[in-house]
C-alpha cells in the first residue's frame, strides 16, 4: 500500500475541490440565470473534458505549459518554477479536467430556482450575494455537495492527465492511480489490490453517502418545524 | 403606513422582444388594475416597474424621484426602489418559515424590531398560529397572505400584485378579495394589480388599463371601460359581444340623444356630437343595458328601443342561461345572459319570440366606426 501516493491524491483532490467549486458556484450561476450572445459555446467549451481523451487533454497541457511554450516560459518566470512535473502543475490539470463534473450539477441547481423567487429576494431588499447566501444556497446546496464529490471521487482516480502533466515522481506526482499502474507493472498485484480496494470502496462510499446524506436533508428542510 | 406616499408615473416603449408601449399614472391610494389577456405583456410591465427588467425606452417615476429614465440614464436597481411586491406564485423563500419569510424583508429596520414587526404583520394577514410553517406546509390562500405581509411589512412606496388570486381555489378566493378589499382602506400608496380578470377589477380596483399585445387599449375607471369602450377591439377584450353596426338619422342636442336606425328599428343612445348623419356607426351594447320583458309582450316600459328578437340557441350555465337570438332585419345575433329563473318564466327556448328593451344610457358608439 502506497501511502504517500494516497496523501498525496487525497491533497490534490482538496486543492482542486477547493479552487474549483467556488469557480463552479460563480459560472453556475451566471450560466443559469443569464442569457447572452455566445453562451451555447461556451457551454460546449466547459463539456469538452467530458468527451476528449485525458491522455489528448494531458497533451495539450505538456505542449502548452512546458518550459517550450511561450506561456509555459512566461509562468515559469512570474512562479519561479515550471508547472509540468510538479504538483501544481498537476492542481492545473486536475481543475480544468473536472470544470464540467463542477459546473454542470451546480447549473441544474441554480436552473431550478424559481425565477419568482429570485425577484422576491431582489424587491425584499437583498443584494445578489445576500440572495445567494440567504436564499440561493440553502436552495442548490444538493448539487454543490454532488460537485463537490464527483470531482473529489474523480480526481483520487484521474491517470491519463495526472501521467501526461506529471509524469511519475514520488512524493511529487505520483498519485494513487500511477502507483496502482506501477504496481500492476511490477507484478506487485497484492498492493495493487489494495489499492484499487482503497479507492473502490471510497467511490462507493461516498457515492451513497451523497445520496443518503441529499435526501435525508432534503427531506429534513420540508418537514422541519412542520 | 407612515411613510410618504407619492403618485408612480410610468411610461415604457418597447419594440423588441416583447413589444410594450404604454403610459398610465397610479395615484396615491388608488389601486391600478392592469387587464388584459395572457401573455399581452402586463407581468413584463410589472417587472420594469419594479426594476426587474429594464424597457427599452421610457421614464418610471415615483413623485420627483426618477426609477427610470432611458433619456437621462437613470436606471434604480429593485432594492434602491423599495417597493412590495408578490408574484403570480408568491415567491416565498422555500427555505425560510413564514415568519423569517417576512422577517427577510425587513432589512430597512433595526435588527431587534425585526421579529415583532414579522409577527405583527402575518397577524394583520390573519395568518395566526402558522408562523413557523415553511411556505411547503401552507395552503395556497396562506402562502398568498404570507407574501402578501411579506411586501407590506416593507412598508413599501408602492405595491405591485401580480395576478394574486391566480393560484388560489375560489373559495379562497373570494374570501382573499374580501381582505384586499378591506386592506385596501388602510393603503394610502400606489397598488397595481395584474390581473386578467375583468370582474376582480371591477371588484378591487379604482382604475384599469387594457393591455393587450403590448398596447394599451384604453384606461379609466373599470365600470366606464367595460360600458364605454373606446373601439371594438377593447370591447373584444372586455367580453362584450354584442357590437353592432347602425346608421345615424338624427341629432338631438337638446335632449342628449343620437337616433340611430338598427335594421328595420329606430333607437336612441346617449348623445354622441361630431357624428354626421347618414354615416354609419358601430356601436356596443353591455350585457346590462339588454332588459327583458318580465310583463307581458307589448307592455314594456317607457323604453321607446324595443327589439322584436327569435331565440335562436340557449344554454344554462349555472345560475343563467345564455342566449343567442336574431333581431328582425339585422344580420348579427343578438348575445344575451339572462338569470335562470327569468329564462323559465319567459320560458325562453329556441324559436320563441319575445321583446326586449335596450338602456339608451348604456348604448355607445364606438370611436372607431367601421363600415360594413
Amino acid at each position: 500500500m502506497d501511502w504517500q501516493a494516497l496523501g498525496l491524491s487525497i491533497k490534490l483532490s482538496s486543492v482542486t475541490v477547493l479552487i474549483l467549486i467556488p469557480f463552479a458556484i460563480w459560472v453556475g450561476r451566471l450560466l443559469a440565470y443569464h442569457q447572452f450572445r455566445g453562451k451555447s459555446w461556451v457551454e460546449a467549451l466547459i463539456m469538452v473534458p467530458l468527451v476528449l481523451p485525458p491522455t489528448v487533454i494531458g497533451y495539450y497541457l505538456l505542449v502548452g505549459l512546458g518550459s517550450q511554450s511561450w506561456l509555459g516560459q512566461l509562468l515559469q518566470n512570474v512562479l519561479g518554477q515550471q508547472l509540468v512535473f510538479h504538483f501544481s502543475g498537476l492542481v492545473v490539470a486536475s481543475v480544468l479536467v473536472n470544470i464540467p463534473f463542477a459546473i454542470q450539477p451546480i447549473q441544474r441547481a441554480f436552473e431550478a430556482v424559481p425565477e419568482e423567487v429570485r425577484d422576491a429576494a431582489a424587491c425584499c431588499g437583498m443584494s445578489p450575494f445576500k440572495a445567494l447566501t440567504k436564499i440561493e444556497l440553502p436552495l442548490v446546496w444538493p448539487g454543490v455537495l454532488t460537485a463537490l464529490v464527483l470531482c473529489f471521487s474523480h480526481v483520487l482516480g484521474e491517470f491519463g492527465v495526472v501521467l501526461m502533466m506529471g509524469g511519475n515522481i514520488a512524493g511529487e506526482t505520483k498519485t494513487i492511480a500511477i502507483s496502482i499502474y506501477d504496481s500492476v507493472q511490477a507484478f506487485d498485484f497484492a498492493s495493487a489490490g489494495q489499492m484499487s480496494l482503497v479507492l473502490l470502496l471510497f467511490a462507493v462510499t461516498a457515492l451513497a453517502l451523497t445520496t443518503s446524506l441529499s435526501r435525508r436533508l432534503g427531506g429534513l428542510s420540508v418537514s422541519r418545524r412542520r | 403606513m407612515s411613510q410618504d406616499v407619492a403618485d408612480l408615473y410610468c411610461r415604457v416603449n418597447q419594440t423588441q422582444e416583447i413589444v410594450l408601449d404604454a403610459e398610465f399614472t397610479c395615484r396615491a391610494g388608488e389601486v391600478l388594475a392592469v387587464v388584459g389577456p395572457s401573455g399581452g405583456g402586463k407581468s413584463t410591465l410589472l417587472r420594469m416597474i419594479a426594476g426587474l427588467a429594464k424597457p427599452q425606452a421610457g421614464e418610471i417615476r415615483y413623485g420627483e424621484r426618477q426609477w427610470f429614465n432611458s433619456q437621462q440614464g437613470d436606471y434604480l436597481t429593485p432594492q434602491q426602489r423599495h417597493l412590495g411586491y408578490v408574484p403570480q406564485h408568491f415567491g416565498l423563500f422555500p427555505n425560510m418559515t413564514a415568519l423569517e419569510n417576512v422577517v427577510a424583508a425587513l432589512d430597512h429596520i433595526p435588527k431587534a424590531e425585526r421579529v415583532e414587526r414579522a409577527k405583527d404583520w402575518l397577524e394583520r394577514v390573519n395568518l395566526h398560529g402558522l408562523p413557523d410553517r415553511l411556505p411547503a406546509n401552507l395552503s395556497g390562500g396562506q402562502r398568498q397572505r404570507v407574501a402578501l405581509a411579506r411586501a407590506l411589512a416593507r412598508q413599501p412606496s408602492v405595491l405591485l400584485l401580480d395576478e394574486p388570486f391566480s393560484a388560489v381555489d375560489r373559495e379562497t378566493r373570494e374570501r382573499l378579495y374580501l381582505e384586499l378589499a378591506r386592506l385596501k382602506e388602510q393603503l394610502s400608496i400606489p397598488v397595481i394589480m395584474v390581473t386578467h380578470d375583468l370582474n376582480e377589477a371591477l371588484l378591487l380596483a379604482d382604475s384599469m388599463i387594457l393591455i393587450s399585445q403590448g398596447v394599451l387599449l384604453q384606461q379609466g375607471a373599470p365600470r366606464d371601460v367595460l360600458t364605454r369602450p373606446r373601439n371594438e377591439a377593447v370591447a373584444k377584450q372586455m367580453g362584450l359581444r354584442n357590437v353592432f353596426d347602425a346608421e345615424v338619422v338624427a341629432q338631438e342636442e337638446a335632449r342628449q340623444i343620437t337616433w340611430l336606425k338598427f335594421g328595420e328599428h329606430l333607437i336612441a343612445s346617449s348623445y354622441f356630437d361630431s357624428l354626421d348623419i347618414g354615416s354609419t356607426v358601430r356601436w356596443v351594447i353591455p350585457n346590462q343595458g339588454i332588459r327583458f320583458n318580465s310583463i307581458a309582450k307589448g307592455r314594456l316600459c317607457r323604453s321607446f328601443n324595443k327589439l322584436i328578437i327569435t331565440v335562436e340557441s340557449t344554454l344554462a350555465m349555472g345560475e343563467t342561461m345564455r342566449i343567442v337570438a336574431s333581431i328582425k332585419g339585422v344580420k348579427h345575433s343578438l348575445n344575451a345572459e339572462v338569470p335562470l329563473h327569468l329564462a323559465q318564466k319567459l320560458a325562453l327556448a329556441p324559436g320563441v319570440e319575445t321583446e326586449v328593451a335596450l338602456k339608451s344610457e348604456l348604448i355607445h358608439i364606438l370611436e372607431t366606426s367601421v363600415a360594413d
